[in-house]
Formats: C-alpha cells, sequence, structure tokens
C-alpha cells in the first residue's frame, strides 16, 4: 500500500533526481483518492505543503543543504501545534484556536526539510485506543475500513500505512503511538521519556507523554527520531542530550544481545494467533544469534490500574486551562461560572470527561493517599522490576496489541475492555522506557501483528538493532 | 490592647520579586503597563506551552531565605488546582509540602523574634475587573482580564502565629520589607502591590495557651491599615466570645473607608486544591555550593547593622534601628572612627538627619563639627544650623560656621553681660534667686538677643546659677 521509504524519497531530491513538488503532489493525490474512506486527516494542509516543498526545490536548486529529510511529506498528530494551522485534538473545544507557535518537533521537522501534509485524527485529547473518541468522527483502517485503527494516534497510523505520507508524528501516553502502529502494520516509536520535547504537544498526562514517530521501515523511524530527539531548553523535563544515534547501528545485528520474552504478556487476553507470531518473532532473534529467555516483570500487572489513576489525575489539572476565557469554544452564560461549565459540557466528549472526573477524585483531599500516592509507588515498583530485568536482558520483546485490529464500535461500550487494549504498552510509559512496534506479520484474520520491543532508559541502541533484525528477518 | 484578652497574629507576606521576567517564561515582569502586553503562550495558558523556572527567582529566593535565616532545601513544584477567570492555566504552580525554605526566624528592632514558617516560591495571578452589577464576578455584567501580572514570580512568607500587638505585626512587616530590600530581592512597594500582607488573627484570654479560631484578612495596603485592621479584628473576636458567639474560621475583606472587616467567605470545611506535584517541572535542588556562594554574597541585613552600631556607640537597639532604618548607620560609625563622640553622633543623626541627603554626609567633616561642639566652640543651636549646610552643601565646618558668625564667646565677657542683666532687671534676679526657674528662659533669651545667639545657653544657664549662690 505504501510508497517509498522517507530516506529513499530525501535522497531522490537531495540529489535532485525528484523535486519535493513532485514528491508532494503525488502523496496529494493519493490522499484526494482514499482519504474520504480512510479519514486520517482532521485537515489536509495542501496549501502549506506546496508552498513548502517550493522552499526545498529552491534550495536545492540554489546547492544548499535542504536538509536530511528534504520534500519528505510528514502528517502530524492534531494535538501537536502547528503555528497559524489549527489544532483541535479532535475536540469541539478547540474550536477555531491557531497556535501562535510551532511545537519543537515540528519545526525540527521543518528543519530537516519535510513537508507537512497535514493534521491527523486522534482520541480526543489523545485518550482512547481506536481513534473512535474524535469529535469528528473515527479514522478506519487501510487494511480493512470496517476495522479501527487503533489509538489514540490512529489518524497518524493510518496516514502512514495508506501511502498519504511515509512518515508521522504521534504522541504515546500509554500506548497510543505502539498500538495503531501494530494494528495499522506500520513501525511506531516510543522513545525514552525526556529524549524528545514536549513542548507544543498539547498535554495529556504530562508524566507520561511522549512524541514519536511512525514509518513504513525501521531506519525511517530511527531517523525521524534522531531529527526531532536531543535536548530542548524549552522543556524542563528534557535530557540535556542529542537523540541516542541509532542509524549507524540498525545493520549491527543482534548476535549475543540478549532477549528476554515477558511472561505475563504472553499469559490470558493475548489472543493465540498475536501470541503465535511474537513467538515466530523471537525464534527469528534467537536464529540470528540473540539469546532468548523468557522473564517475569511482575509489577507490570499492575500498570494498567496505575495508568488509570496517574495519567487521569494529570489529565484533569491539564485539561482546567479549556474554559472559554480565553480561546477555543465559549458556550455563553449569564455568569462567568456558568460560561465555564457550559463551555465544557459542550466541548469535551464522554470519555474525556470520565477521565477528568476520574482524575478529579484521584487527587482529592482523603482519597489522595489510597490513589494517587499509591498509584505513584506502583510506578516506583515497576521501574524497579523492569531494571531488574534489565540486569539479565539488553530488551525485552512482547505483542504490542492483544489481538489485531478490532471492527469500529465493538468496544465503545466498554471502557474497561478498551482500556484492557494499552496492557502490554502502559508500563513502559510508567517506567519512562522506550518501546517499538515492529509489523510482524499478520494474524488469523490477514490483520497486521506488532511486535514490541521494549528497552530501558536511553536504550535505543538495543532496541532499534532489534527491530532491524526483525524487520529483516521477514524478507 | 483589650484587658483580659491576647491578639495572636501570624502574617503571610507575598513579595514580588524583582526579576527581568516572569518566574516561569521570557514574558517581562514589570508594573503596569497597558493590559495583556507583559504576556506570552505559557502566560496565557496556551496549550502545548510548557513552564521553564527562573533561575534568577530561585536565587533571590534563596537570599530572602537565608537573610530570614531559614534552612534552605530540596523543593518542588506542585500545582494548586482551582478554576479562576484571572489564572490562566485554572491551577497555580505552587510550592505544597516541599517548600524552597523552612524554619527560619526575623529579629524585629526591638530585639524581640518572630518565627518563619517557611517562605515559597510561586506564581502570581492575573487582575480582573468586573464591570456592572456590584464589581464582583457574581453579579458582574461581563469582566475584563489583565494577565500582565499573571506569572510574576512570588515568595510567599509565612510567619509563625508569634506577634502579640499591632504595633508588633507592623514592626514585622517594617522589618520585612526592609530585609527584601536590602537582598535586593524586592522594591517592596505596598502601595504598588509587589508587597501585599495577608493576617490571620485570633484572641484568647489572657494567660491561656490555646490558640482561638483565627479569621484572615485580606486587602491590607498599607503598615497603617494592618494596624487598623489587627485592633478593629480583635475587638470583633472579643465582642462575639464575651456575648456567648464562637468566632467562626473566615477570609475577611478590610474595608479601608469603612475602616472594619467583612466576611468574605467560611474557611470552614477547607477548600480541595487537589495539590499534586507539577509534572512539568522537575525537583529543584540548588545544592550547597549554590547556597553557599549566595550567603556568601548577601549584604549586611539591618538586624545585624543594629547591633554592630549599638555595641560601637553604645546606644540602645531602639535608637540604632530607626538609624538603620535611615541608611545612616555606615555614616555614623564613620563618624565615630574618625573621632567623634558616639553618644553625640548618634542624637544628631536620630534628631538632626532625616534629610535624605544626609547619606552622603562626610564623616570627617561630622565628625569635627561634633568635637567644635564638645569642645563649646559651637552651641548646639549653632552646631545643628552647620549640620544643616553640610548636609545640603558639604564643606568644611570651620568655614561654615565662620560664615554664619558663629564664634564662641569668651566666658569673660558672658559674665560681663549677664552682670548687666541681673543689675538692670532686679525684680526677675530676685524671681530667680527665689527659685522661679520660668525666669531663666528670660536671661537665657536676653543673652541671646544681646549675642545674636552666639551663647551657649548651658554656660549662660550655669553662670546664672553660679551668682546666685556667692
Amino acid at each position: 500500500m505504501s510508497g517509498a521509504t522517507a530516506l529513499g524519497l530525501a535522497a531522490a531530491v537531495r540529489s535532485g533526481e525528484r523535486s519535493a513538488a513532485q514528491v508532494v503532489e503525488e502523496h496529494l493525490a493519493r490522499i484526494a483518492e482514499r482519504e474520504p474512506e480512510i479519514h486520517a486527516f482532521n485537515e489536509v494542509t495542501a496549501d502549506h505543503a506546496r508552498a513548502v516543498a517550493a522552499r526545498v526545490d529552491r534550495i536545492v536548486a540554489d546547492g544548499g543543504d535542504p536538509g536530511p529529510l528534504a520534500g519528505v511529506p510528514v502528517a502530524v498528530k492534531d494535538n501537536l501545534c502547528t503555528r497559524g494551522i489549527a489544532t483541535t485534538c479532535s475536540s469541539r473545544i478547540l474550536e477555531g484556536w491557531r497556535p501562535p507557535y510551532d511545537a519543537t518537533v515540528v519545526s525540527r521537522l521543518a528543519a530537516a526539510g519535510a513537508v507537512m501534509v497535514g493534521k491527523t485524527n486522534l482520541d480526543e485529547f489523545a485518550m482512547g485506543s481506536s481513534t473512535e473518541n474524535s469529535a469528528f468522527g473515527p479514522t478506519r483502517n487501510p487494511h480493512d475500513t470496517t476495522k479501527v485503527p487503533g489509538g489514540s494516534s490512529g489518524g497518524s497510523a493510518a496516514a502512514v500505512a495508506a501511502g498519504f505520507s511515509p512518515i508521522s508524528l504521534g504522541s504515546d501516553t500509554g500506548g497510543s503511538i505502539r498500538q495503531p502502529a501494530a494494528l495499522c502494520g506500520v513501525v511506531g516509536v516510543k522513545p525514552t521519556y525526556g529524549t524528545v520535547s514536549r513542548l507544543g504537544l498539547v498535554a495529556f498526562g504530562s508524566s507520561l507523554d511522549q512524541v514519536g514517530p511512525f514509518a513504513t521501515t525501521v531506519a525511517d523511524a530511527a531517523r525521524v527520531c534522531e531529527v526531532i530527539g536531543g535536548h530542548d531548553p524549552g522543556d524542563s523535563t528534557s535530557i540535556p542530550a542529542p537523540f541516542p544515534s541509532v542509524s549507524p547501528h540498525l545493520g549491527d545485528g543482534v548476535d549475543g544481545l540478549r532477549v528476554g520474552l515477558v511472561t505475563e504478556m504472553m499469559g490470558e487476553g493475548i489472543a493465540p494467533d498475536v501470541a503465535a507470531r511474537v513467538r515466530a518473532a523471537v525464534e527469528a532473534l534467537s536464529a540470528a544469534g540473540a539469546v532468548v529467555e523468557e522473564v517475569s516483570v511482575p509489577a507490570v500487572t499492575f500498570g494498567l490500574s496505575a495508568y488509570y489513576l496517574v495519567a487521569p489525575a494529570e489529565a484533569s489539572s491539564n485539561l482546567s486551562r479549556y474554559d472559554g476565557v480565553r480561546y477555543g469554544l465559549r458556550v455563553d452564560a449569564p455568569t462567568t461560572g456558568e460560561m465555564m461549565e457550559l463551555t465544557r459540557t459542550a466541548g469535551f466528549g464522554d470519555e474525556v470527561k470520565r477521565r477528568i472526573m476520574l482524575g478529579t477524585y484521584a487527587l482529592s483531599a482523603g482519597y489522595y493517599d489510597a490513589f494517587y500516592n499509591t498509584a505513584l509507588k506502583v510506578r516506583t515498583l515497576i521501574r524497579a522490576d523492569f531494571e531488574a530485568a534489565y540486569e539479565r536482558f539488553d530488551v525485552l520483546v512482547s505483542p504490542t496489541s492483544p489481538t489485531t485490529a478490532f471492527a469500529l464500535g465493538a468496544k465503545t461500550e466498554d471502557p474497561m475492555s478498551m482500556y484492557l487494549n494499552d496492557v502490554c504498552t502502559i508500563a513502559t510509559n510508567l517506567a519512562g522506557h522506550p518501546a517499538m512496534s515492529v509489523p510482524y506479520g499478520v494474524g488469523d484474520d490477514g490483520l497486521p501483528v506488532g511486535v514490541q520491543v521494549l528497552a530501558p532508559t536511553l536504550g535505543e541502541v538495543p532496541m532499534f538493532r532489534v527491530a532491524a533484525a526483525l524487520e529483516g528477518s521477514l524478507g | 490592647m483589650i484587658d483580659g484578652w491576647e491578639v495572636v497574629i501570624g502574617l503571610e507576606v507575598h513579595a514580588e520579586l524583582s526579576t527581568r521576567t516572569k518566574l516561569f517564561s521570557a514574558a517581562t515582569n514589570e508594573f503596569g503597563g497597558d493590559p495583556n502586553t507583559h504576556i506570552d503562550p505559557l502566560t496565557l495558558g496556551l496549550p502545548g506551552s510548557l513552564p521553564v523556572l527562573n533561575e534568577h527567582a530561585v536565587e533571590l529566593a534563596i537570599r530572602v531565605g537565608l537573610a530570614l535565616n531559614c534552612t534552605v532545601q530540596r523543593s518542588v513544584f506542585a500545582r494548586k488546582n482551582y478554576f479562576y477567570p484571572d489564572q490562566s492555566k485554572n491551577y497555580q504552580i505552587s510550592q505544597f509540602d516541599l517548600p524552597i525554605n523552612v524554619d527560619g526566624w526575623l529579629e524585629l528592632p526591638d530585639g524581640s523574634v518572630a518565627g518563619i514558617e517557611r517562605a515559597h516560591l510561586e506564581e502570581d495571578t492575573g487582575k480582573s475587573t468586573h464591570i456592572g452589577g456590584g464589581g464582583r464576578i457574581h453579579d458582574a455584567e461581563h469582566s475584563l482580564v489583565d494577565y500582565n501580572r499573571a506569572g510574576v514570580p512570588l515568595l510567599e512568607i509565612v510567619g509563625r502565629p508569634d506577634l502579640r500587638s499591632p504595633e508588633q505585626a507592623r514592626a514585622y512587616v517594617a522589618e520585612l520589607r526592609s530585609v527584601l530590600v536590602a537582598v535586593g530581592a524586592s522594591d517592596g512597594k505596598m502601595e504598588e502591590g509587589s508587597m501585599r500582607v495577608d493576617c490571620n488573627v485570633s484572641v484568647r484570654p489572657t494567660g491561656t495557651d490555646e490558640l482561638g479560631t483565627r479569621c484572615e484578612i485580606k486587602n491590607i495596603n498599607s503598615l497603617r491599615s494592618l494596624g487598623r485592621a489587627i485592633e478593629y479584628e480583635a475587638s470583633r473576636q472579643v465582642d462575639l466570645i464575651t456575648a456567648g458567639e464562637r468566632v467562626e474560621q473566615q477570609t475577611r475583606h478590610w474595608n479601608e473607608d469603612e475602616g472594619r472587616t467583612h466576611k468574605l467567605r467560611s474557611k470552614e470545611g477547607s477548600d480541595d486544591y487537589r495539590y499534586f506535584p507539577d509534572p512539568d517541572l522537575v525537583v529543584l535542588d540548588p545544592g550547597a555550593d549554590w547556597i553557599e556562594r549566595v550567603r556568601a554574597g548577601l549584604p549586611m541585613l539591618p538586624a545585624a547593622r543594629r547591633h554592630r552600631l549599638a555595641e560601637r556607640s553604645g546606644a540602645p537597639l531602639t535608637q540604632t534601628a530607626l538609624i538603620v532604618e535611615r541608611g545612616l548607620d555606615d555614616l555614623c560609625l564613620a563618624t565615630i572612627d574618625a573621632g567623634a563622640d558616639p553618644t553625640r553622633t548618634i542624637t544628631h543623626a536620630e534628631h538632626n538627619l532625616s534629610d535624605e541627603r544626609a547619606r552622603d554626609l562626610d564623616p570627617a567633616a561630622f565628625a569635627r563639627l561634633v568635637s567644635m561642639e564638645l569642645d563649646g566652640k559651637l552651641t548646639a543651636t549653632q552646631t545643628k544650623t552647620v549640620l544643616a549646610d553640610l548636609v545640603a552643601g558639604g564643606g568644611d565646618p570651620e568655614a561654615i560656621a565662620a560664615q554664619h558668625g558663629f564664634e564662641a564667646m569668651e566666658t569673660g565677657e558672658l559674665e560681663g553681660l549677664v552682670d548687666g542683666l541681673i543689675e538692670s532687671n532686679p525684680a526677675e534676679w530676685q524671681r530667680f534667686c527665689d527659685g522661679d526657674a520660668k525666669v531663666t528662659g528670660f536671661f537665657v533669651g536676653q543673652v541671646m538677643k544681646a549675642t545674636q545667639g552666639k551663647a551657649d545657653g548651658k554656660v549662660v544657664t550655669a553662670l546664672l546659677n553660679a551668682r546666685k549662690s556667692s
């Protein structure tokens, strides 16, 4: 379904073999063709894309350096601020708001010569696992449009899977890049917390949120990480170092690497066809010289409960700024208090309201210790259990999602079953570690299965080596 | 202040720190300006904006902490969640269970000591103006918000309930202001709101230890209001209790024009701000090196200046306090070092040097003037005149005295004058001899008139007494 790789396109544009304008038009044509059935985008920024492509072509014509991603179309999740271009978080409450600035990741991509072709759909404020919680309607899985693309970065995953752009940006708070990557059959990376700037990412769960790429190849994903990552003084939680240099190591192989298969993520709740693909993956790694063993990381089983206290708690505070006073939706009322109340009632969808309530409750006097504080302790425990595992293993492996893509509407009535989708991905965010999903064949229904590669803090190099080896083993 | 009752006062002072930019963003920190001109994405709480801590604000907070004898510790910024339009994020970034400064004290001019519980960093809010209705948010036709002040760094200095009178409370605030100004942390201007005082007041029967229910008074804009508000509030509470009612824990608003406080809201069943550590910020750990560098750079503080001057001059602390407040202690010390009599130097500084320019007085000239006076070359009145000239334009005290024609009169010359007056005013002299002290003024006045003020009044009195007993 997808076309050339980002690195291939950039090389062609840089050498003058192809023009950025040409590349962009091809992708816009593909969008025009399939977007009506997929709905990956909240807005296709065609004019912007053409203007940027023309600029890239001028730089090439003038003999300048157009950047490592010259002319590469990129789709950007609509919770990343884009100067002068609507940023909605797929919520009514941000209606009409145009940020006066670009997110750091957006400006770094632009500086690298990439061309933004659109803002992608998501579950409202990134809360969800199917992109059905969008105020603007769901996104559909390009592999089967009766199925969800996963979420919350479903639009970005679908855009890459449909060939709308070879790369895209998403954000991952509990699996929101990796799970849709798995369901859409593309590569998705959640880097180490602090390696990619959050400045300009509309916050959901600030201590968990991390921006990362979708791509069709591991090498493209690696390059995007290197471009968007690295210290940003505008984000206090940013690690003061460049992003780990992963690209040079993609061909290093996995000989001698110690790979642990996480027991807790292979048992109950994991579909047999998905588990089978994961076993095939570790066998491939073993064949390539990796030392594979099963390992128990007991605390990950508490991940879901801890996550659904920490993330909503932070969200309840982060989302309190949407009150109709300064920007976005305002529902007029006789008093300021009523105006705020009516605005929030009309502006937020059910899932967002549910999490604001959960979080407000978890932080309330008398409940703080029982809920929020306990969740923080569990978080410490999870980190400790992972660290123990990483004393013995360079990386861990698991399924990304318990199942392949499910049907639209299948889980919308039951929040708990929706939450369980993130059972394999959530612990990573609580630990602040990196993890990525690599497509590894299909399940019984012919839909993509993703294998998750997990690594310790700043363990991106071994993580990408394993991902590259898995990609290579599929031939 | 009310017989049989003790008033217990604890003050919370918010001081705006004199930084160039705001606590967490590069927007300018400046008083005034057209509405919404000192703003940026963070100030407005725009989606995607993030806070970055202002290092200079931390430095100033540490300076104040050390000046207040606090322990400077590893601290955490927390979010205080509540909805209000002048707060753009609907949470305030403050410090909660781990503030930067804890457990200090402030020494007041009278030598008493008031405890400081904590002094923590937080951001200021914007300002709302409610148009129509009663000018309050609930019944306004519309409201306007100015975010210029939002995000300005504040240090909230929470005092312990150690103060026992309106005078002491005023002295505490005045002293705190001197400390803030001395360390360069704040301009301390109450009238511009760069120093704001919330006052907790409770009363209890004298001699008891248990604290009464307190009320917090807001909107105190001057030291005078502070004293008046405490007096009003204490008697209100005593009246309630003596009438058999109980004091309800409330936040009360001081109305300067009416001279009374009125209830703003009840604090029983206290607000739930859902504090939690701000995940956008990291732990603030200044480390011993930074703290010690700040300590080493601190100027001498008012209390130390008062003690230093008191030790050097022998004057009591209460007297040196005024001199330190006027910034004249360095001058006094230099003058004493230049050989002047300490007591006379302090007396002049207290009574005759209220002019702001006095700080620039040449200590050597001041010292010579004090010595001239003590040597009897100038009278007290003449000395004061010369001193005023020195303050106004500098110069040499001998030359100024000469210009004024101030030459000390020979005692012999004075004796002749006094004898002449006794002779020509026998009735008055008789009254003087009968012990009528009032008539002394008559003789001294006559001598002054005859000498155009050059005579020393004390010498004249001494001569009169000598004649009487001879």
